[in-house]
């Protein structure tokens, strides 16, 4: 077990190497000169000889890529060439938001994708199924920022119930229109998946026998099928948790919702790079931790697992 | 004898149909549409659907269905040449990590999940702000999100078939690795590697109208899907079916993909097979 988690723990560490690396590769070939890319438009000659010291451009590639890892190791992710503010200041103001409506949106996603896959899972084959398949398929496959602007459309512009955009100072109603167009996707995706490991559990001889013993089908289902189907639909959402920011972008840019989403959108239209390589990497920062955390919290979770991997 | 059970699975049939009628419309479809999507008619802006303009024109005057029907190409052809390269990039890698196995796999499946690490659209938009914006920027960065997911896949798929007794047998009458590798092993991942294919192809085109919808794709005056909807969006109140139609075309044929790509997967993959 705990070699296990310390294997696990170490392959964190070139995974986030691999990371940095695709980011140096891509700031590379960036145009422009990158020592300004990272210090910002306005910077001044101190920061800039500081940054070319560090990354020593004179100095071959590989020497450049491990001054590029130790800068990133202090936390410098350079400035914005346009508000000439740290990045990663920016970052850390915005993450918050972004995390707010990605919670509400899983969460969104959660309760109505367990409860239709499960509803489809027991009424396999009827057209409650057809309906709930047709709903899910569609739900993957509707661009999000599509959807957003239709619910926006339809609840805002038309019926004049929910506001269009903004964030209304934290009030709920602001949240409810990004969360269920950032949720969709992954509502749709756990109705599947909860559906096909609903029907896996529902074979099982313990159905049977738990039938066999007079239980009603309500707890048969909810007790004893559903909560050993949990752990593939828990994995899913975890990671579905972490690439978010993919549906953040388009969610945020659509809802005027302050976050990083909006942030990398705005660094793209106005070609500002070191605030668009500092989402990507942040984004992929996210991304890795929570597969990390998902593939533990597996660990601990499914003594079959624990088993697998001890021996 | 999957085009006969085809024929009994409806949803399947008509995605199918839909998906032919897309194929022939991006061929031969402009010539098809009378007015030219770049033409900008001033004294009809922004009308609704009408018998002169069926879909209605945009902010510009230009005519939605036009534009729609040139957009497919685009579309299409993203999604299919995005898929065709990661698939066989993904192939290859995932072949020879799976085949060889040892410091090679653990070397190629380490790469793999480093471009597995970064969540898709956001690893797209990093590959396509560095380059300039267009076509190939868009298709390059879809490819090298797209290839780690295959070739993990296959390199799955070939650690298992490396065992089969056919194998052993042919590596036991001398036969070299890559005669092994194309000859044995590839034509039995096909199927599942076809399935995997057809259930990403609506994922890349969802991308693709991601990244022309943020404008990192197709540049202007070149219509595609996303971009229509990203330059129409601020006239969704007084003018929605400018916003709606391009979104009904990508989410009818990403739908029509991806039930397909469930149909190809309930016949041909085995493990699903009760």
């Amino acid at each position: 077990m705990g070699y296990y988690l310390l294997k696990r723990v170490l392959l964190f560490i070139p995974t986030l190497l691999g990371i940095t690396l695709i980011t140096f590769v891509l700031m590379q070939a960036l145009p422009g000169d990158p020592v300004q890319g990272m210090a910002g438009e306005r910077a001044t000659a101190e920061t800039i000889a500081r940054i070319r010291s560090e990354l020593g451009q004179d100095r071959p590639l590989p020497l450049q890529y491990l001054g590029y890892v130790k800068l990133l190791a202090t936390g410098e992710l350079g400035r914005s060439y346009y508000t000439n503010r740290k990045i990663s200041d920016d970052l850390l103001q915005k993450f918050p938001n972004t995390l707010r409506l990605a919670l509400a949106a899983m969460l969104f996603a959660s309760i109505f994708g367990i409860g239709l896959g499960t509803l489809a899972a027991v009424k396999r084959g009827t057209n409650w199924d057809r309906v709930i398949a047709f709903v899910t398929v569609g739900g993957i496959s509707i661009p999000v920022f599509w959807l957003g602007l239709a619910l926006m459309l339809v609840f805002s512009l038309y019926f004049r119930v929910l506001p269009p955009s903004g964030m209304g100072n934290g009030r709920l109603e602001y949240l409810i229109l990004p969360a269920v167009t950032l949720g969709t996707f992954s509502l749709s995706y756990i109705a599947r998946v909860t559906r096909s490991s609903m029907l896996e559990s529902l074979s099982q001889p313990y159905i049977a026998a738990a039938r066999a013993k007079g239980l009603s089908e309500t707890r048969v289902v909810l007790k004893h099928a559903l909560k050993n189907s949990l752990i593939p639909i828990v994995t899913l959402i975890g990671l579905d948790l972490g690439s978010y920011l993919n549906g953040a972008v388009l969610t945020e840019t659509i809802f005027g919702w302050d976050g990083l989403g909006r942030y990398a959108l705005d660094g793209i239209l106005k070609r500002d790079y070191p605030v668009i390589m500092g989402v990507v990497l942040f984004g992929a920062f996210v991304f890795v931790t929570m597969n990390l955390l998902v593939d533990l919290s597996y660990h601990l979770l499914d003594p079959r697992v624990r088993i697998k991997s001890e021996t | 004898m999957l085009f006969k059970e085809l024929k009994t699975n409806i949803p399947a049939l008509v995605a199918v149909v839909i998906l032919v009628l897309l194929v022939l419309t991006a061929l031969v479809g402009p010539r098809l549409v009378s007015s030219d999507p770049r033409f900008m008619d001033l004294e009809h802006l922004k009308e609704p659907p009408s018998a002169a303009h069926w879909l209605g024109t945009d902010s510009t005057g230009r005519d939605i269905l036009s534009r729609i029907v040139s957009g497919a190409r685009i579309s299409l052809s993203v999604g299919v040449i995005a898929s065709a390269l990661s698939l066989s990039i993904g192939i290859f890698f995932g072949l020879i990590a799976g085949y060889f196995g040892g410091k090679v796999d653990a070397l190629l499946s380490q790469v793999f999940d480093i471009f597995l690490a970064f969540p898709s659209l956001i690893l797209a938009i990093g590959i396509s702000a560095v380059m300039p914006p267009g076509l190939t920027s868009a298709m390059l960065a879809i490819t090298l999100v797209g290839w780690s997911g295959f070739a993990r896949l296959v390199r799955g798929i070939t650690l298992s078939l490396r065992e089969q007794t056919y194998v052993e047998a042919s590596r036991a009458i001398g036969a070299s690795s890559p005669r092994i590798l194309f000859h044995h092993i590839l034509p039995n991942a096909l199927p599942l590697i076809l399935v995997a294919g057809s259930l990403r192809v609506g994922g890349f085109i969802l991308l693709e109208a991601a990244l022309s919808f943020l404008g990192l794709g197709v540049q202007p005056p070149t219509p595609s899907w996303g971009s229509m909807i990203s330059l129409n969006r601020a006239y969704i109140n007084s003018a929605p079916w400018m916003v709606i139609f391009p979104g009904l075309a990508i989410s009818i044929t990403v739908i029509s993909f991806n039930m397909l790509g469930d149909f190809l997967r309930d016949k041909l993959d085995p493990r699903m097979q009760v």
